[in-house]
């Protein structure tokens, strides 16, 4: 029930009209592409997928309005992501997906290695996608690290590899620096450690999200904070860790620690605006929506750090000919700045900083990126008021906050039994 | 040709054979399908064939497992003790209470308006009604009854049974009516007559007759309880589970073998629950 389908409500006719003369033009003049190309791509039909994060409908539109052809977009939960780049592999042209779940369903040869000398911005990705390093003394947190999935021997490579070959298997889009989202009105004391979602205070009122990958971090997240046991590698627990991680979350369930679970994105965003939860796992755009609602909501940075993820486009190995060249020509120009600019806007943060930064404002840039006090009003994309004058980013600067991260999303080597233990913490 | 009218065997089987197809087409394959593939494995993006008792290894050893049937019992069990109270009273007043046809049928349909919109949302609506600081938690602290508010009235079993017993009332009603309305009316005088007082009348006359519909009742909501997922995923925040939500987290997390083999295992507890349920009545007479 919590699929949703958004697609692009433009007819066909309206975009041979419309999107011609802007193809042509485009084709011409931007993307230097011969005539013969602008006048065949306007045909094109591109089906993207992924979670609601990313596919926004102003993409879809500005696509047409920039490139003249078609991108459906369909955004569904994390898991149906999942199941559907593992198992429906001629239901989409593009995936939206995250590098953990494309560290599930590569090898199944369902997506095909991208060509970085295609790809015009490869030099400006960010070091984090490609070497793993955010600077250069930077170490590389636990987990499915997004360098470590994102490159494979070739183009028909069905493996990773761990230095740059040239050919990835996703190209960088996104990624942000995960946390817990608090209610400071109902709480009313700092909160400095990721324990406190265990804290018997707010018995009844915590939440965590009901997605096994990135669940069970936040999990391991609290038990290191608690104390109750270090983890060689939180990314790849064995056995008896995830046993016992979970184990220690099944006992607060039972005690009534938590009011609820939450599976998809508007689930948490009622939660804590409802006030049936005062902490909670969270996700960046949420904080953004429950205080768009004029309700206090606080992305809270922690002593132990943050858990991270990142997303990127992955095409599908079906693709070829002109709806290929389109694809590329549709991955550069996200990569090109007007996309992470208005992601940038959301709280995330574009694996191309240095095209982005063209599309924002100095006083956003100076907010969003560089963590500093807001000069004046601080708008989403869709135009509701975020910050106010003076105000300054949750956790700070980019650096401050994705220096801190300390684990990616993962799958782990025992992901079959974790999946299972997760069920049954579910259903406990 | 007047060969084959004439036998009556090969016609009667000419005659059952477009729903003894569809039956098989649309019922029995995929139920066998979903046999074959309990015995499968499953790695994380790809199932594959095999003949393993894996899955039922797991699901039958773990203790979760027990824990999850149980509660899915003792929710069809409350929600139909719950609907047949309410729908029997509920048929029992339409039936023998509104003396004419004209109401009877404008108090039935008044019963179905609910229906008219998505069970979804019926359920939903529960939500910011029962919550922390909902309209029934500020109601009762405005009047004083309550100081704190009632946690468990959201998210708990209380609210999933609230929203079952919501939901599939009319699947009471509607059978119990429907048998009531055969009674003929001259038994009931005829008890009368007789000196039987009107608690007698209900007990010997009314609830006996009455037993094909509380049984078809029965049934429709047992069947649509213990299959139900949704329902417990939102009014439990997630956080309960029966055996339809144990399938549908192994579909969600891709494991289709494991999910096909809980699947196997409900099909056949529901159908022997149903088959101790015929026991008790002989629905036939009532069809």
């Amino acid at each position: 029930m919590t699929k949703f389908t958004q697609r692009n409500s433009l007819s066909r006719r309206t975009l041979l009209k419309g999107a011609a003369s802007t193809a042509i033009a485009a084709g011409a003049s931007t993307l230097g592409a011969p005539m013969l190309w602008a006048q065949n791509i306007k045909d094109v039909t591109l089906r993207q997928f992924g979670t609601g994060v990313s596919n926004l409908n102003d993409v879809a539109l500005k696509v047409k309005e920039d490139l003249g052809f078609t991108l459906e977009m369909t955004a569904l939960d994390t898991d149906s992501v999942t199941q559907r780049a593992a198992t429906q592999p001629n239901s989409f042209d593009i995936a939206d997906i995250e590098y953990f779940i494309c560290k599930k369903v590569w090898a199944a040869g369902n997506l095909q290695a991208m060509d970085t000398t295609k790809i015009d911005n490869y030099d400006k990705i960010a070091g984090t996608f490609r070497s793993g390093l955010l600077t250069p003394e930077s170490t590389i947190a636990q987990g499915t690290a997004p360098h470590t999935v994102g490159f494979t021997s070739g183009p028909n490579g069905t493996d990773f590899v761990q230095e740059e070959s040239g050919w990835m298997t996703l190209i960088p889009t996104i990624y942000n620096a995960d946390t817990l989202g608090i209610r400071p009105d109902l709480i009313g004391r700092p909160i400095t450690n990721w324990s406190e979602l265990l804290n018997p205070e707010f018995k009844g009122k915590t939440s965590i999200l009901d997605i096994s990958s990135i669940g069970i971090m936040d999990m391991a997240m609290v038990v290191e904070s608690m104390g109750e046991y270090t983890y060689p590698d939180k990314g790849n627990m064995t056995r008896e860790e995830i046993d016992l991680t979970i184990g220690i979350f099944t006992e607060a369930k039972q005690n009534g620690q938590f009011r609820a679970f939450w599976k998809s994105f508007d689930e948490s965003v009622n939660l804590m605006a409802s006030g049936e939860v005062v902490i909670q796992s969270m996700w960046s755009p949420a904080i953004t929506a429950v205080k768009s609602q004029g309700i206090p909501c606080v992305y809270q940075p922690l002593e132990e750090g943050y858990r991270s993820w990142g997303g990127g486009l992955g095409i599908s190995a079906a693709l070829s000919g002109i709806e290929l060249d389109a694809a590329y020509e549709y991955i550069n120009w996200y990569l090109s700045g007007w996309v992470g600019g208005y992601l940038m806007r959301q709280g995330y943060y574009s694996a191309v900083p240095e095209t982005s930064k063209a599309f924002m404002s100095e006083d956003e840039w100076g907010f969003w990126y560089e963590g500093k006090a807001a000069e004046g009003d601080i708008l989403s994309p869709t135009g509701d008021k975020l910050a106010g004058a003076g105000e300054v980013r949750d956790g700070g600067s980019f650096l401050d906050r994705m220096g801190s991260v300390v684990c990616w999303n993962s799958v782990m080597d025992e992901n079959q039994y974790m999946v299972r233990k997760w069920n049954e913490f579910i259903a406990a | 040709m007047n060969k084959l009218r004439t036998n009556p065997a090969i016609s009667s089987l000419l005659m059952v054979s477009p729903l003894a197809a569809v039956l098989l087409i649309f019922l029995v394959l995929p139920i066998v399908l979903i046999v074959i593939v309990s015995f499968w494995q499953a790695s994380e993006f790809s199932i594959i064939p095999a003949f393993e008792f894996d899955n039922y290894a797991f699901l039958f050893g773990s203790p979760v497992t027990y824990t999850v049937f149980f509660n899915t019992f003792k929710y069809a069990l409350i929600t139909w003790a719950c609907t047949l109270v309410i729908g029997f009273t509920v048929a029992y007043y339409l039936a023998f209470h509104i003396r004419t046809l004209t109401w009877q049928i404008a108090l039935f349909l008044l019963c179905t308006i609910p229906f008219w919109t998505s069970n979804i949302i019926r359920m939903i609506s529960w939500i910011p009604f029962l919550g922390r600081n909902g309209i029934a938690n500020s109601t009762l602290m405005s009047w004083g009854v309550i100081d704190e508010p009632i946690e468990w009235l959201l998210f708990s079993d209380f609210a999933v049974i609230l929203a079952f017993v919501h939901l599939y009332t009319l699947f009471m009603v509607v059978p119990i009516f429907n048998t009531m309305m055969r009674i003929d009316k001259s038994l009931i005088e005829a008890a009368r007559d007789a000196g039987a007082n009107g608690a007698q009348i209900l007990w010997n006359v009314i609830i006996p007759l009455t037993k094909p519909g509380i049984m078809i009742g029965t049934i429709f909501v047992v069947t649509l309880v213990m299959g139900d997922f949704i329902t417990v995923r939102f009014m439990s925040g997630s956080q309960s589970a029966n055996v339809g939500r144990l399938i549908s987290n192994d579909i969600a997390l891709l494991q289709y073998p494991s999910a096909s083999a809980t699947a196997i295992v409900l099909l056949l507890t529901v159908l022997i629950t149903i088959g101790i349920l015929l026991r008790f009545v002989d629905i036939r007479k009532e069809l």
